[in-house]
């Protein structure tokens, strides 16, 4: 990798400004970063109680807690969209995104600091706004939206005559647009903001990795914001987009829906992609494997991302050609996935690997992204699919690749950046039990979700008939055991406040190879009024 | 390396161009609407019948059975039905079929139909050549009318791989309240559920 030979150091009039500046005003990347992956956290609780609420419901067969069935849709949904749009995207876009591009790109900070900060508004509003249609009338007699997260016409517009989904989709709308600001914001920065030397073809994979998210971001977001503005007309302005009755076409909506959809996949996962090359680097004391093939492997994944939306819709009548192009190129996306795999795995052989807390989310997250990965080659099958479509195999399958992929990550970036970020130290046991916990109870949690998928268990249903009754016993003991692990998680947190121990400006070694490992740990408020400049090393391959 | 005021420049000609991108796919999401309906009339997609003139070529042995359903949407009270409730149409030959509507409510209401072709794939050899559907219909109450429905299976429905196997295939008509029909306050739209 390429190496700073002169870094900016922090300075003596590094003064921070006062609270309510600092944390409702703020400009700082870092501190906007900060902000988010809190926000996040919060968000995170509320998804993971009513998932728990969902895993309550399920352990047993007929209607234990929800008198109304409406009801428990209402919190599919939510757990969904909040998941979804306010826990995984800002974590790691808002907050990793924010917190490390410009120190790894060595920029003093975002492009445009005022915009960063309108963009964390907005989605915290959005956030309301969902919160605020959870206690609405949305289906007759019932408050919420229980639509799914896909909010399909017409359960989403003749089915929820209250003001729920009006409400979820200015959800949508006021965090789709913070996320485009930032997105623009990210573009910017990365395009324009490079330390003197540091190429594109230099820059941390995580950088690339923002950089794809952020263009599948700009090209996507607009399409779902169009179909969900399409919907709130039909709903509320008597125009007929979805609505057969003025030859509209609700299918039309699914297109639109999928071609965000399919991207806001790999909008969650690509992030992940870049943090685990360089906590895999960093703990086998090794580059990453095939650098420039990783890096267009992200790019690949990005452009195929946008021809795969129909494999969503497998099921709505699409000619056989038409079927047969998109298992196609559905399977196609599993080359360079394969070729990110192999380099994770190519890069820790050979490797003197340490196995930190963070290393063991990383590998976790390769092993389970792989389980997820061949279970969506499966579900790529036009007639597998038939048979799946809508069953828990499905939901056990976009779970492994973001409860067991995506969040998996999230907390491997906080083990790997807790020391950079707060200049604290989380006790590496806490980190281990946290992630064994999480290991076992999110694979207890979502393995039988496979065989109960197989078995003809359908999604988003409150009741189910006895002969599913011992995988869903099963899988909430296992959410009970992840939940457990979070318990460890918070702890480990408060330890390492508690604690008087302060961690080193770079505590992972010499593995540790990016830019903000020169700075202090926490950085200094400003970093890099010095830019420092990016050299060649022969001897490191990057 | 650059001086700050041309980083600027850069930024905000980035940060215009991102804007652009986003303005064109919003302006995108929107022309899907008018393109997917023509892109569904000119394939027959998802069961889109295709509209067309009259034939006059050969016309095939093959027949096929052509079911017809008559539906009306909750919110108008008319009746709605087919002189027959199937035909056997020889492949490539015009036919027509009459539809009657009739008002049963007590107030004038207007309608709209729309149709459908099943199984979809159907929809790209199923040629319309005179057809009611997306006309509004006035009816005073107790009204009838009748509409002529003139179509043919075109051939080379047993040259596609995809449909050579089927031998039957359904036209559905449905009848809505016109939501843009004026006036409003004459649809007969039940109080209390919401006008779709």
């Amino acid at each position: 990798m390429a190496q700073a030979v002169t870094a900016g150091h922090d300075h003596a009039h590094d003064h921070t400004p006062p609270f309510f500046q600092r944390w409702f005003n703020s400009t700082n990347h870092k501190d906007i970063g900060t902000l988010y992956l809190l926000f996040a956290f919060s968000a995170g609780i509320v998804g993971a109680f009513l998932s728990f609420g969902i895993r309550m419901e399920m352990e047993a067969p007929g209607l234990q807690y929800f008198s109304n069935p409406q009801t428990y849709n209402v919190f599919v949904t939510g757990h969904g969209l909040i998941m979804v749009f306010f826990m995984v995207m800002p974590a790691l876009i808002g907050g990793f995104g924010n917190w490390f591009v410009p120190l790894m790109i060595g920029a003093p900070d975002m492009a445009f600091p005022r915009m960063n900060n309108i963009s964390f508004w907005l989605t915290v509003a959005g956030f309301m706004s969902l919160v605020c249609s959870l206690f609405v009338e949305g289906a007759p007699g019932a408050v919420g939206a229980g639509t799914g997260w896909t909010v399909y016409p017409p359960l989403s517009s003749a089915g929820h005559p209250g003001p729920a989904v009006d409400f979820a989709i200015f959800a949508l709308h006021l965090s789709g647009a913070g996320s485009i600001l930032g997105a623009i914001n990210f573009i910017t920065t990365i395009l324009n903001m490079r330390a003197p030397g540091m190429t594109l073809h230099k820059m941390p994979l995580f950088a690339w990795s923002m950089l794809v998210t952020a263009f599948l971001l700009l090209l996507s977001l607009p399409v779902l914001a169009g179909a969900i503005t399409m919907l709130l007309t039909d709903r509320n302005f008597g125009t007929t987009f979805f609505d057969p009755a003025g030859g509209g076409d609700p299918i039309l909506y699914q297109h639109l829906f999928w071609f965000f959809g399919h991207p806001e996949v790999y909008i969650m996962i690509l992030p992940a992609f870049g943090i685990v090359s360089h906590i895999i680097s960093t703990f086998s004391r090794k580059p990453v494997f095939g650098y420039l093939a990783m890096a267009y492997a992200m790019v690949a994944i990005g452009v195929v991302g946008f021809v795969v939306w129909a494999h969503h819709m497998y099921t709505v009548g699409l000619t056989l050609q038409t079927q047969s192009y998109f298992v196609f190129a559905t399977m196609v996306i599993a080359v360079p996935t394969g070729v990110k795999i192999f380099s994770w795995i190519a890069t820790m052989w050979g490797g003197s690997i340490r196995f930190t807390a963070a290393m063991h989310w990383a590998v976790g997250f390769v092993f389970l992204f792989t389980v997820g990965g061949v279970t969506g080659v499966i579900l790529a099958n036009a007639a597998v699919d038939r048979y799946l479509h809508d069953t828990y195999y499905v939901v056990a399958h976009f779970h492994y690749v973001l409860s067991l992929g995506a969040v998996f990550i999230i907390f491997a970036g906080v083990y790997y950046w807790f020391p950079k970020m707060t200049g604290r130290i989380i006790p590496e046991w806490a980190g281990k039990l946290h992630f064994w916990l999480a290991f076992i109870g999110a694979n207890v949690l979502f393995f039988p979700m496979h065989f109960l998928g197989l078995a003809g268990m359908p999604r988003r249903y409150a009741d189910y008939p006895e002969a599913f009754a011992g995988w869903h016993w099963v899988a909430t003991m296992g959410g009970h055991i992840f939940a457990l692990g979070m318990v460890v998680f918070v702890i480990g947190v408060v330890l390492a406040f508690r604690s008087k121990e302060r961690a080193a400006d770079n505590p992972w070694g010499e593995g540790a190879t990016t830019l903000e490992w020169t700075l202090t740990s926490p950085p200094p408020f400003h970093q890099y009024e010095t830019l420092p400049v990016i050299v060649d090393e022969p001897s490191h391959a990057h | 390396m650059t001086d700050p005021r041309t980083r600027q420049r850069q930024s905000r000609a980035t940060a215009l161009a991102c804007l652009g991108i986003v303005a064109g796919m919003t302006a995108l999401a929107f022309a899907f609407v008018p393109l997917y309906d023509l892109f569904c009339k000119a394939t027959g997609f998802d069961g889109t019948p295709r509209t067309g003139a009259s034939r006059t070529g050969p016309v095939s042995e093959d027949r096929m059975v052509v079911h017809f359903d008559t539906n009306v949407a909750p919110g108008l009270s008319w009746r709605f039905q087919s002189e027959t409730p199937r035909v056997e149409a020889q492949l490539g030959a015009t036919q027509t079929v009459f539809f009657r509507v009739t008002n049963t409510g007590t107030v004038p209401s207007t309608g709209i139909a729309t149709f459908n072709l099943q199984p979809a794939l159907t929809g790209s050899y199923f040629v319309k050549v005179q057809c009611f559907c997306f006309n509004e219909q006035t009816l005073k109450p107790g009204e009838t009318m009748d509409f002529p429905v003139v179509f043919y299976v075109e051939p080379g429905i047993k040259a596609d791989s995809n449909t050579r196997d089927l031998t039957e295939m359904t036209l559905s008509y449905t009848y809505f309240a016109s939501k843009n029909g004026q006036p409003q306050a004459a649809l007969a739209t039940p109080a209390g559920i919401k006008a779709n």
